[in-house]
């Protein structure tokens, strides 16, 4: 089980701000992201647009980033802080 | 050292809050007790009325609790190693904010002027491109109320380049 979570203008575009995903590990952050899209077809552009970052456990990682059981994995647009 | 404010353990020098700061007493507590640091070298960023051409009315951060504290130690940390630091305080704020209003503060301090200027630009500017903030932008256009995500300007990134 891992959790996912979508931060700003990706959490409104899909409507979701977390959710649990049984899926098997190790799998890549890539592998999660096919996974959604073919559970939602709809947000194939939204999580593909090629300026989305991801983080694991907090920390920002490339889409080959293994994970395993229990990890949190965070998809979010550019930061605009300070 | 006595503890001076309430802060989260893992992350002493970072606060991430909804409530104003006061940089007196924040300048005041990078003082206290510290009698080797020459300089002391502040930044305060706040929310201003024009920003791309819009009539800015004000502004909504929202952040990733747990990945912004970690992302501003390291670059605290790293900091650290590049200059000769005395004390370092971040404090950057988060939830609805007005016009004029405080966003975030820098505060650092050094023997001497040089690392403490270097070391705060360093800070700010890799906050900006690092850390897991995004604002929305409230604005007035003819008379309109609208609301949109900024976007992440290249600029900033570019700044941030210049340290490697």
């Amino acid at each position: 089980m891992i959790t996912i979570v979508f931060f700003a203008a990706l959490r409104e575009q899909l409507g979701c701000a977390q959710l649990n995903l049984a899926i098997d590990t190790p799998s890549t952050v890539l592998e999660v992201k096919q996974y959604l899209i073919n559970e939602h077809p709809h947000w194939q552009k939204i999580l593909q647009h090629e300026s989305i970052l991801s983080a694991v456990n907090h920390t920002v990682v490339g889409s080959e980033f293994v994970l395993k059981s229990g990890d949190e994995v965070a998809f979010f647009p550019p930061v605009t802080g300070g | 050292m006595i503890m001076l404010s309430a802060q989260s353990q893992d992350t002493p020098n970072v606060s991430i809050q909804t409530e104003d700061f006061n940089i007196a007493d924040e300048v005041a507590l990078l003082e206290k007790y510290n009698l080797n640091d020459g300089a002391v070298v502040t930044f305060t960023g706040r929310v201003r009325q024009q920003n791309n051409h819009n009539e800015v009315s004000s502004l909504m951060l929202e952040h990733y609790p747990g990945m912004t504290e970690k992302s501003i130690s390291d670059i605290i940390k790293t900091a650290q190693k590049k200059w000769s630091l005395g004390r370092v305080k971040v404090i950057h704020r988060i939830g609805q904010l007005s016009l004029g209003e405080q966003i975030v503060f820098v505060g650092v301090t050094s023997a001497h002027r040089k690392d403490a200027f270097a070391a705060n630009e360093f800070i700010m500017d890799f906050l900006k491109v690092k850390a897991p903030f995004w604002k929305k932008e409230q604005i007035i256009q003819k008379g309109v109320l609208s609301e949109h995500w900024l976007e992440a300007k290249k600029t900033d990134t570019d700044k941030a380049e210049l340290w490697r």
